[in-house]
């Protein structure tokens, strides 16, 4: 727990239908600079946030049938599902600060 | 109050890293205000963070990633003993010195930092449309980062705005996915340089609508169109695109410091011609937030040199500098 797991296609329904807490999938790319700028900030918030919520990184290359999915047109966007359901999007980079305001209802 | 640091750097683009390499070199050990981490052209490590291929930067003959630059940039002054804060200045008082500098909360009665010397390398951010319309379709047709969104317009039919090189090489960069690329300008002729014409000219996907600027876009959950109006007779039409980049030039970083530094009609920081040197004593400018004549990545990286030296010469002018400083050797 408490650490950042990595979604595919295959296994996104499995892992944040079936989670008991806030699942945050980070829909990114290794061409898009923003995104490895809060790679980091979202390592940190998955440690500290460990069992309130879970970190879900989803590569766009290599999953674009999610991406489709959710009609995430630009990245880093940040999907919250609760309960197996969308309930937050957050498009574009953000600082750690901002990101906790943002996820504050969840934690 | 915060101890004074030696020199507090507010920025992280190629000026304000070179003035940390130097100055850090120069044992100041010097506290950079990186920014905040966003999406547009303000953010830590400042416009070549949306940038692909650089080509005309010094030393790198194959050309080198904009990203991947200003990594280096970073940890050739973390080698040295910068310290970095992700953190944006919002509010800073040159009234006294030290000089005080505020991040969070500006009416905190403590300021978070305070220093003996300020090198101020905000750089410039580009402009958006500032219709109502962008909130809305921000993330869902409209960018600003054709690096990171360019991927999900793959068989679209898109447009970018804007005459310049940075409109150029968006449109370019774009082509690798997008059917058909238009360039909507407000002008019958691009400003930006002759090799970027050149292959823009040259690229069949790309089109272009002169003499038209972008009024309104279409669309409520996702873009479906821009309305373009022509400037000459004032007509409008739909223009049928799902993407739009936004590329129309730059403006200063500069509104920290109104009232506290003199700057041009534009905003621009005024220092003294040849040096980095500021209408404040000990506060210095460097880079795209002083610069709108050249605006490089290595005409800021040189002026942020130029800066950090002048601090140090300042500080020691002063006797504020530390005992151990290690000056840049230059004839002065």
């Amino acid at each position: 727990m408490g650490t950042t797991i990595t979604l595919t296609d295959a296994t996104f329904d499995e892992e944040v239908k079936g989670a008991s807490e806030a699942v945050v999938v980070d829909f990114w790319a290794e061409w898009c600079g923003p995104c490895k700028l809060i790679a980091p900030v979202l390592d940190e918030i998955a440690a500290e946030q460990a069992g309130k919520v879970r970190i879900a990184k989803l590569n766009v290359d290599e999953n674009p049938e999610l991406a489709r999915r959710f009609d995430v047109m630009s990245i880093p966007t940040l999907i919250v599902f609760k309960d197996g359901e969308a309930k937050k999007r957050l498009v574009g980079a953000k600082g750690k600060g901002q990101l906790l305001e943002e996820l504050a209802e969840f934690l | 109050m915060p101890d004074p640091r030696n020199v507090i750097i507010l920025g992280s683009g190629p000026a304000g890293l070179t003035a940390a390499i130097y100055s850090a070199r120069a044992n100041l050990a010097p506290l950079v205000l990186e920014g905040e981490l966003s999406s547009t052209s303000d953010q830590p490590g400042g416009q070549l963070m949306l940038t692909t291929e650089v080509e005309n930067f010094p030393g790198f003959v194959d050309g080198i990633q904009g990203p991947e630059l200003m990594a280096n940039f970073r940890a050739q002054a973390a080698r040295f003993g910068t310290e970095f804060v992700q953190e944006r200045a919002t509010r800073v008082d040159m009234s006294s010195r030290p000089f005080k500098v505020w991040t969070g909360d500006p009416s905190a009665p403590e300021p978070s930092y305070t220093a003996h010397a300020v090198i101020v390398a905000t750089g410039a951010r580009s402009l958006m449309l500032d219709i109502e319309a962008e909130r809305r379709l921000l993330g869902h047709g409209l960018s600003t980062c054709a690096t990171c969104d360019g991927f999900f317009f793959r068989g679209h039919e898109i447009a970018v705005v804007g005459g310049g090189d940075s409109a150029i090489e968006e449109a370019i960069f774009l082509t690798k996915f997008a059917d058909r690329v238009t360039i909507v300008h407000r002008r019958g002729e691009l400003r930006a340089s002759k090799i970027m014409q050149e292959r823009a000219f040259k690229n069949d996907k790309i089109t272009f609508l002169w003499h038209h600027t972008v009024d309104d876009l279409v669309g409520e959950k996702s873009l479906e169109g821009a309305v373009v109006r022509d400037v000459r007779t004032g007509e409008t039409h739909v223009l049928p695109v799902t993407g739009l980049f936004v590329a129309i030039g730059h403006r200063p970083n500069s509104d920290l410091f109104t009232d506290l530094l003199d700057m041009d009609e534009a905003g621009y920081l005024k220092t003294v011609p040849g040096r980095s040197l500021t209408n404040v004593v000990g506060v210095f400018a460097c880079g795209d937030v002083q610069d709108h004549t050249y605006r490089q990545a290595i005409t800021a990286a040189g002026s942020g040199c130029m800066a950090a030296i002048d601090a140090e010469r300042w500080l020691e002018a002063v006797g504020d500098a530390p005992e151990t400083i290690n000056e840049t050797p230059t004839e002065w």
